[in-house]
């Protein structure tokens, strides 16, 4: 679907969105990150992959997780990182994000790592870019996270090896979450057995069924013997725009507590993009948990995005020099 | 005097079920004979429009021409001249000019300035209500006095006392209103139709209802009032069914749509194409097909350009952060053509759209080509195809999702008041 | 080899032999039965640290680089199949380098060809042959060894 993502001999360029990307392509970022994993061991932290290059990380929605994990992934590839924190509602006002394009661009910065609020921003950017750049979609408003789901996708190969007889469920708010899009892509496109939304009505999106979800709005039922569990954060803004009555009565109903973990496959792993809200959308007690995989997450997030990262700037460079 | 002949053409006319290869002549602005000239008559100019259709110059019921305001998007005198040069000869300004048109001096100024251009006229919209806020009734009295057309809304009217009033008093001026079904909460922060695509693409959501809901508030206001109600751009399926009921009940209600509704729905947004970013949005295809089958049952009574020119930068932007609207003056004939040809309808009928039926909505003496009428002619070839592009688009406004597309149908001349204001050469 | 290594590693308990993958792992299995080292094999794969990055692309593959010892003041045994421009040899020393400090490294080469671009010399050498400008001798393996002249297609 996202062609635009593939240079002409369907190499990865830009990493956009997981829809329209192939099962072999999702595989080769998992194991290049396999290899990346073990560089902390050594005394120098780095490969030299793409030493001289400049990647930009330009976050127009505050985030500290994952800003820092591209940031620390263009390191430990010897690349130079600049970042820039822009307000959003300064940009709206201001400058439009075609000139702060056209600006960098002129800089000769090699790779834009892109956060924004609005669907598709990263799209844009890859639609009208210059072509030896390339562009990685940290998070655009509710469409997408990639690397969010490659990061998913490898702690569960991690935890359970083979993708095909899993049933993973997805709890929260998918009306809003781009994570939830990417994983549900990521997971079809992987062949797991089954992918489950679960939520009140409220946060179910229209027509979620095609992208090959079950929709659930009871938790237990949702739960009822999945060998993973993707929660999502729930923002507090949900509660203003009446969506939810109140945290705690979500909580009551969606909340992944001990008890509601045990209708889940005895071995089934629990994980959380982060950041958490404990006793809002999960008990401390299974998120600090043995099932909880949280923090297996947070550390595989450099070692994908240093593979996104290589494997998009390999492919600008290859098509450069053909 | 201008006297002018149009020789050889096929002459099709909706209002009185005219389409007969013949000849037409015009003198004093007005036509004068159909077929053979009167005696004693000379045409100053022969247009030859053999192999060519001779038909009422087009009504276009929503134009944007951005001025006052947003002189850097297009002004009177660029868009007049670019509907003139696309056969159009009648639009319709609405009032979301900067300043509104609630007052005389504006509705005023609009028609000395289009009058001055000498293309197509423009016939303003009055503000129903004060700066468009929704709070106190525009002047509707004193803006009918000084030109106005019609009354409308555009923006949601969130007070239901307030639009309950303003219908009352429309239909106290004996004025048609132009209403726009919005629901001033539901999908107020959304960018596209809410379905699989706004799922897929992460796009914030505008549910049908939003239109559906401000339809049936509407219409209950306008049964209770008793006023003209013309329903602008409709966008989802339900609402024509509800406005066919209405019609049904009697009441005086009309309704159109924009040609970009009966041709794209929200799966050509495709990869966040901000071009096809319109308001109300792209809704599904099956919408699409229901306001195409709602356009042949004449519940709906007319198709607009909804022409709306932008600077290039407007569009430049993620879909969201897009502005909304298409500059569709240049394709509005062909696309109208194009859209027949889908449908199975003959040209006829399809020029009534354009024509008759618009100018009945507007109550003007216009849209016919009978004895004695005004001379606004347009004369097209339907085989002559074309592609649009930024040298071939003559709005100032260059934002279309059909740029690229080879269209057909070329304007070849228009006539408006009896003289010949575009000749394509 | 085996001979000429074991007249030149008294202190055998300090040794890292490093095969570079693929075909360099291959003969350092040989070299390692061999000599009979207690240490394990080191794999090395330099994919991360060539010098043609910006005009090859990063190239799928599987096996990741293994050093099971601490580098640091260690001796290390580099291994690899054909010895040609050298960038490969400058490669795997950036890539140890980056592990720690290792007290030398002796180079070991299976056959060295002409076409020489870096100052880089085998410590160890099988056999030397001398090419054509286009053909590449390659190690195919695992089992048996066997070499094969190519031309570039």
């Amino acid at each position: 679907m996202n062609s635009i993502q593939l240079n002409n001999q369907g190499r990865l360029k830009h990493f956009l969105d997981i829809e329209g990307l192939n099962r072999k392509l999702l595989i080769n970022i998992l194991d290049i990150a396999d290899s990346f994993l073990n560089i902390d061991t050594k005394a120098v932290k780095k490969v030299p992959l793409l030493r001289g290059k400049t990647v930009v990380n330009l976050f127009f929605e505050p985030s500290t997780r994952t800003r820092t994990t591209f940031e620390l992934a263009g390191k430990r590839l010897s690349a130079d990182v600049l970042n820039f924190n822009i307000n959003n509602s300064s940009t709206s006002k201001g400058e439009a994000l075609i000139d702060m394009l056209r600006n960098l661009e002129a800089m000769h910065c090699d790779m834009f790592v892109i956060r924004h609020n609005a669907g598709g921003a990263a799209t844009f950017m890859a639609q009208h870019v210059a072509p030896h750049i390339s562009i990685i979609n940290a998070g655009d408003g509710q469409h997408a996270h990639p690397t969010q789901a490659m990061l998913d996708m490898f702690t569960i190969r991690q935890n359970k090896g083979d993708f095909a007889p899993l049933s993973v469920a997805i709890v929260g708010d998918i009306l809003h979450s781009r994570v939830a899009r990417s994983n549900i892509h990521a997971l079809n496109i992987l062949g797991v057995s089954e992918v489950r939304v679960v939520a009140p009505k409220t946060l179910i999106p229209t027509g979620i069924e095609t992208l090959g979800v079950k929709v659930f709005n009871d938790l237990k039922k949702g739960l009822d013997g999945v060998d993973v569990i993707i929660m999502l954060r729930l923002q507090r803004e949900r509660m203003k725009s009446a969506l939810l009555p109140s945290a705690y009565e979500y909580f009551q109903s969606y909340g992944l507590t001990e008890s509601a973990l045990k209708v889940a496959h005895p071995d089934a792993i629990v994980m959380h993009p982060g950041p958490i809200n404990r006793g809002v959308e999960i008990d401390s007690s299974v998120a600090d948990g043995p099932r909880s995989v949280i923090l297996q997450q947070v550390n595989n997030g450099v070692a994908i995005r240093m593979a996104v990262m290589a494997i998009s700037l390999g492919a600008v460079s290859e098509q450069d020099s053909n | 005097m201008d006297t002018i002949s149009i020789i050889e053409g096929r002459v099709i006319d909706p209002a009185t079920n005219l389409d007969l290869v013949t000849d037409l002549h015009i003198a004093d602005g007005k036509i004068i004979a159909i077929g053979n000239a009167p005696a004693d008559f000379t045409a100053a100019k022969e247009i030859n429009a053999k192999n060519k259709i001779v038909c009422p110059g087009f009504i276009d019921l929503s134009v944007r021409l951005r001025e006052p305001g947003a002189e850097y998007k297009a002004t009177i005198r660029s868009e007049t001249e670019a509907a003139a040069k696309n056969g159009i000869t009648t639009v319709c300004c609405p009032p979301d000019t900067d300043p509104v048109i609630d007052s005389p001096a504006i509705a005023e100024l609009l028609q000395q300035r289009s009058a001055k251009a000498g293309m197509a006229k423009v016939l303003p919209l009055a503000a129903l209500t004060k700066g468009l806020k929704g709070e106190h009734l525009a002047e509707m009295g004193i803006l009918k006095q000084a030109g106005c057309i019609a009354v409308s809304d555009v923006r949601p009217i969130v007070n239901t006392n307030v639009l309950r009033h303003a219908l009352e008093y429309a239909a106290t001026c004996d004025l048609t209103v132009f209403l726009h079904p919005i629901d001033p909460w539901l999908g107020n922060s959304g960018c596209a139709h809410e379905g699989v695509v706004s799922t897929r693409l992460g796009l914030t959501a505008i549910p049908e209802q939003t239109e559906t809901i401000a339809v049936a508030r509407d219409l209950l206001l306008v049964e209770n009032s008793g006023v003209r109600a013309h329903f602008c751009r409709l966008s989802s399926g339900k609402s024509v069914e509800m406005i066919q009921q209405a019609q049904d009940k009697g009441l005086a209600v009309t309704a159109d749509v924009s040609i970009h509704h009966l041709l794209l729905s929200d799966i050509d947004i495709h990869l966040y194409d901000s071009q096809c970013k319109v308001c109300p949005p792209l809704r599904s295809s099956l919408d699409k097909q229901a306001l195409g089958d709602g356009l042949k049952n004449n519940i709906i009574n007319a198709i607009c350009s909804d022409h709306q020119p932008h600077e290039a930068e407007a569009k430049l932007n993620p879909f969201s952060m897009a502005a909304a609207g298409i500059s569709g003056l240049d394709t509005l004939l062909p696309q109208c053509l194009r859209f027949a040809e889908q449908m199975g309808m003959d040209l006829i009928t399809i020029l009534s759209y354009l024509t008759e039926k618009p100018a009945a909505i507007l109550g003007i003496d216009a849209g016919t080509l009978q004895v004695g009428k005004v001379a606004d002619i347009c004369i097209f070839d339907p085989n002559k195809n074309w592609t649009l592009n930024q040298d071939t688009m003559y709005s100032m406004g260059k934002n279309s999702p059909f740029f690229g597309q080879e269209l057909k149908a070329k304007v070849y001349f228009t006539i408006i008041n009896g003289k010949v204001v575009y000749e394509y050469l | 080899m085996a001979n000429e290594l074991k007249q030149r590693h008294i202190n055998r308990d300090e040794l890292l032999m490093v095969g570079i993958q693929t075909g360099g792992v291959w003969v350092a299995e040989r070299l390692h039965k061999l000599l009979d080292l207690s240490q394990p094999l080191g794999k090395l794969n330099i994919a991360f640290y060539r010098d043609d990055f910006s005009r090859i692309g990063l190239h799928p593959y599987v096996n990741a680089t293994t050093l099971p010892l601490e580098v640091d003041d260690r001796h290390i045994i580099l291994v690899d199949d054909v010895l040609h421009t050298g960038r490969t040899i400058r490669a795997a020393l950036n890539e140890i380098f980056d592990y720690g400090r290792p007290a030398s490294v002796t180079l070991v080469i299976l056959i060295d060809r002409n076409g020489r671009e870096l100052p880089i010399q085998p410590d160890v050498l099988g056999c030397s042959i001398s090419l054509e400008q286009g053909k590449h001798i390659k190690l195919c393996g695992p089992d048996p060894l066997s070499l094969e002249i190519r031309s570039n297609s």
